[in-house]
């Protein structure tokens, strides 16, 4: 009937700016699996950071004695993942030079404690760009590194996880990346060793968002209460008004 | 407001109540604020326990470290001053260390847990300054003929024995403090934490 | 007036707390200020929703202060590298966020403190608008209140630099240069002002200064003199009636209420409502989408880097939108100054309200269809103008729709609603107004 019709139009107008909106723009990005809850997982990722990416980037407003709250005691931390520091208590500091790196690699290897933050979006949240960045590394041979990457274009970062992933090409038709050499893992495994180091580095970036989340619901429990008590205590006096 | 001379309880009873959750809530809020004052993890990891390595501290010497901002003295007592200690028990204020100057496992005749080693916080318990060491018995430390050895304090002129016992009628009330500390090796000493870990 | 009555002194009823209490009085004028601001302060019985937001504004004003002075301890204004690499300034901001006690939970009520003072202020000067309360005898209230507006803008704009990130620096940055637009004395000010020849230790060091302590100081005797302006002619309300026209037998208002304990109780109500909105984003969504902790100024400042997209934090938004409209040069002088000029003009401009305003009728109620057309209209377009500040220059709707000759069509709006108000109030239709306030 003319209204329905009416109504579909109306609705089709609606969605029509937001499907706009959505096409416009980048790379899309994949959505990084969330693995907050998971302990195991963040382990796994502070391991792979640690004998991945601390060798270039630091993490140096992540203590390692904080790593004790992802179910790690200190002695597990001291011994698995403390490659340069002495004290548990010290920040997670790259071992290398910032001048010597960019000499090495065209622009210094930033700070990755706050990356999962800063590479949000409004399309994406970081880890998700997290997520898809780590995946989607290519050859390139006119790249000095021999590595171009379909997220980050002329990145100066090397494919560091190449032995695991295996070795990407991109087919300049589909603008699609193809496995060309497998590595040790299958895509199924990297994938979730990806996002296990993207969960770390989500953690990484607050470490206090759990329990941040789990206090909120306390003090609103207790705002819903005070407000009970307010509001008649309002209405008590309001009696008086005509 | 009201004419009523009688006060209204029920209106009354709704106030207090109302306004004892509402400081219930105010004091929580209180507890972030003034825990935010508490040493930060940076100063707590700066306060963190210093190893220290004596296989080279001869007889008779004495090494400083620094642990939490203030100096830590180890010195390696030679026989002729641990028998100094047992003379002085009538001349230093607090001789069996009654005071809980020290942790439990020092508690004795020798405040240490190594006879021969003693780990002592190297400032006065008068009013912070860092005492000398005064280590010659007799006249020649400037320090009146019956010295038998041990550290001035050149601020207020208090005066410590080989063990860290305070002398009675000094302007210090107590013994040196011995920090917390345990033996790694027998030549490795971690200060600022006991076995059981502090 | 207000300040005429002459309040006795407090009798002691014989006990020790009442006579303390008398002593006391005697030295200072505690109840007539109990009295005179409080409990008998007689204020409409009709104000509703939109009369939340006054002391909402000095809750958060409270919050920031307490907040600020808590960060202040922890925080260090150094623009220089630390051993990392990483400016103090920025790391000081994450050691607040890790290494400090509680300090996360302090960071975020102060960043969501500062988006907060702007909705409840917009709110505030909205209710305004809505009920005339600048019209005479309120003129100066709501001068003061706009005083109190550049303030809030200045404070909330060098706080912004104290982080230190990219969003930090570029935005001053651009703010600071504008100023270099002036005409003869553009580039000597701008040197001034930062102290340096970009934006650097310099800058963030007095900005630093000025956020904690000048222009604080500056807002808390506005806001004293702004509530006692207030009080001294007594409350508008969502009629527009003056209460004080029609009084009892004591000289009491017949619609006037005591402000305590009735609006006390009440705002005790608004206040936890308010808390309630302020904790949900405050524990669960302090980035507030990107708009209240920018993402980029999660990456420390780089002067050598510019990000793709510069923009003012939020609430900034409408009155950026002014300043790019300008596009064109006048009178030989750089269109960048009249960008800063209609962005500054874009404020001031409240200031003559009271003035521009020539309806018999003070409130939206009695008012005719003109003003409450033109007025929607003027609402849409500030949302607009804000939502373009956030986009690049070159945004276009649906990609197709270009996005600045709307921005100029929608500011000239911006501007004409206030300038030919003097016209259009006095011919509008208008509804009697009543002789006692009503509750709608």
């Amino acid at each position: 009937m003319k209204a329905n019709n009416m109504k579909k139009f109306l609705l089709a107008l609606l969605f029509a700016p937001i499907a706009a909106l959505a096409n416009s723009g980048a790379v899309h990005l994949d959505k990084a699996p969330d693995v907050q809850g998971d302990q195991a997982a963040l382990q796994s990722g502070a391991k792979t950071f640690v004998n991945y990416c601390l060798n270039c980037h630091g993490a140096s407003y992540v203590r390692y004695n904080r790593l004790t709250e992802l179910g790690l005691t200190q002695q597990q931390v001291k011994e698995n993942l403390m490659f340069t520091a002495e004290k548990i208590g010290e920040p997670m500091r790259v071992a290398a030079r910032p001048a010597e790196q960019k000499q090495w690699f065209g622009a210094t290897p930033p700070d990755l404690s706050l990356i999962a933050r800063s590479r949000a979006s409004e399309e994406a949240s970081g880890a998700d760009w997290l997520y898809t960045y780590l995946r989607s590394f290519y050859r390139d041979e006119k790249r000095p590194t021999g590595w171009n990457n379909t997220v980050f274009e002329n990145v100066g970062m090397p494919h560091v996880l190449w032995e695991l992933q295996g070795q990407q090409t991109l087919n300049h038709e589909s603008h699609k990346l193809e496995l060309a050499v497998p590595g040790k893992l299958t895509p199924a495994e990297y994938d979730k060793q990806v996002a296990d180091l993207v969960g770390f580095l989500v953690w990484a970036a607050e470490p206090d968002a759990g329990f941040r989340k789990k206090l909120g619901f306390g003090v609103l429990a207790f705002l819903v209460v005070l407000f009970g008590f307010a509001y008649k205590l309002k209405k008590e006096y309001w009696k008086d008004i005509k | 407001m009201s004419k009523e001379s009688k006060v209204d309880c029920g209106r009354r009873r709704l106030v207090v109540a109302t306004a004892a959750v509402g400081g219930a809530g105010a004091v929580a809020a209180l507890v972030p604020f003034l825990s935010s004052m508490l040493p930060s993890e940076r100063a707590k990891a700066a306060g963190a326990p210093v190893e220290v390595d004596i296989g080279n501290l001869e007889p008779g010497q004495m090494m400083t470290v620094e642990w939490r901002g203030k100096p830590v003295w180890i010195i390696n007592r030679t026989k002729d001053m641990l028998d100094t200690l047992p003379k002085l028990a009538d001349a230093v204020a607090d001789p069996k260390s009654e005071k809980q100057m020290q942790p439990e496992y020092c508690k004795n005749d020798t405040r240490s847990i190594k006879p021969n080693i003693m780990v002592a916080v190297g400032i006065c318990t008068h009013l912070g300054c860092s005492p000398s060491s005064k280590f010659k018995a007799g006249a020649d430390e400037g320090m009146g003929g019956d010295w038998l050895g041990g550290f001035l304090c050149p601020c207020h002129g208090s005066t410590f024995d080989f063990a860290g016992r305070v002398y009675k009628s000094k302007p210090a009330p107590d013994n040196l403090v011995v920090p917390p500390h345990t033996y790694l090796t027998d030549t490795r000493i971690l200060i600022g934490e006991d076995k059981k870990g502090a | 007036m207000a300040s005429d009555t002459q309040y006795e002194k407090y009798k002691s009823d014989g006990s020790l707390q009442g006579n303390a209490l008398e002593w006391f009085d005697a030295r200072f004028p505690a109840t007539s200020m109990w009295r005179g601001h409080l409990s008998e302060y007689y204020a409409p019985k009709n104000f509703n929703f939109w009369y939340f937001f006054g002391s909402l504004a000095m809750l958060v004003l409270v919050i920031q202060i307490v907040t600020g002075i808590f960060l202040v301890m922890h925080y260090k204004p150094d623009a220089s590298l630390n051993a990392s690499g990483i400016p103090v300034a920025f790391a000081s901001v994450e050691y607040i966020m890790r290494d400090v006690s509680w300090g996360w939970l302090i960071r975020y009520m102060h960043s969501t403190g500062a988006s907060a003072f702007f909705i409840v202020v917009y709110m505030h000067m909205f209710r305004g608008m809505l009920y005339g309360s600048y019209r005479q005898p309120r003129e100066l209230i709501w001068v003061f209140g706009t005083l109190i507006f550049l303030c809030l803008m200045a404070e909330a704009f060098m706080g912004y630099l104290l982080p230190w990130g990219q969003m930090s620096f570029w935005g001053a940055q651009v703010i600071v240069n504008l100023f270099s637009a002036i005409p003869l004395i553009g580039d000597p000010l701008s040197l001034w002002i930062r102290g340096d020849f970009v934006v650097g230790d310099a800058t963030l060091n007095r900005f630093f200064s000025f956020h904690v302590i000048a222009v604080p100081l500056v807002l808390l005797g506005l806001v004293a003199a702004h509530i006692l302006a207030l009080h001294e002619v007594g409350s508008n309300n969502p009629d527009g009636v003056e209460i004080k026209k029609k009084k009892d037998a004591n000289g009491i208002p017949l619609d006037g209420i005591p402000f305590h304990p009735y609006y006390s109780v009440k705002d005790i109500v608004g206040v936890v409502v308010f808390l309630m909105v302020f904790s949900i984003i405050l524990f669960f969504a302090p980035e507030g989408g990107g708009y209240f902790l920018e993402y980029n100024n999660f990456i420390p400042a780089d002067p050598l880097k510019t990000p793709p997209h510069i923009a003012p934090v939020w609430y900034f938004t409408p009155y950026y939108s002014l300043l790019r409209a300008m596009v064109w040069p006048i009178l030989g002088i750089d269109a960048k100054f009249w960008g800063v000029v209609a962005m500054g003009a874009g404020v001031v401009i409240l200031a003559f309200l009271p003035w521009l305003d020539r309806s018999p009728v003070k409130s939206i109620r009695y008012r005719g269809p003109i003003y409450k057309t033109l007025l929607t209209i003027w609402v849409i377009s500030f949302f607009i103008l804000g939502f373009l500040g956030t986009k690049p220059p070159a945004y276009a709707f649906f990609d197709v729709i270009p996005g600045a000759p709307i921005a100029q069509i929608l500011s000239a709006y911006y501007f004409l609603f206030f300038l030919t108000m003097p016209w259009w109030s006095k011919i509008d239709k208008y509804k009697p107004e009543p002789e006692r306030v009503t509750f709608k």
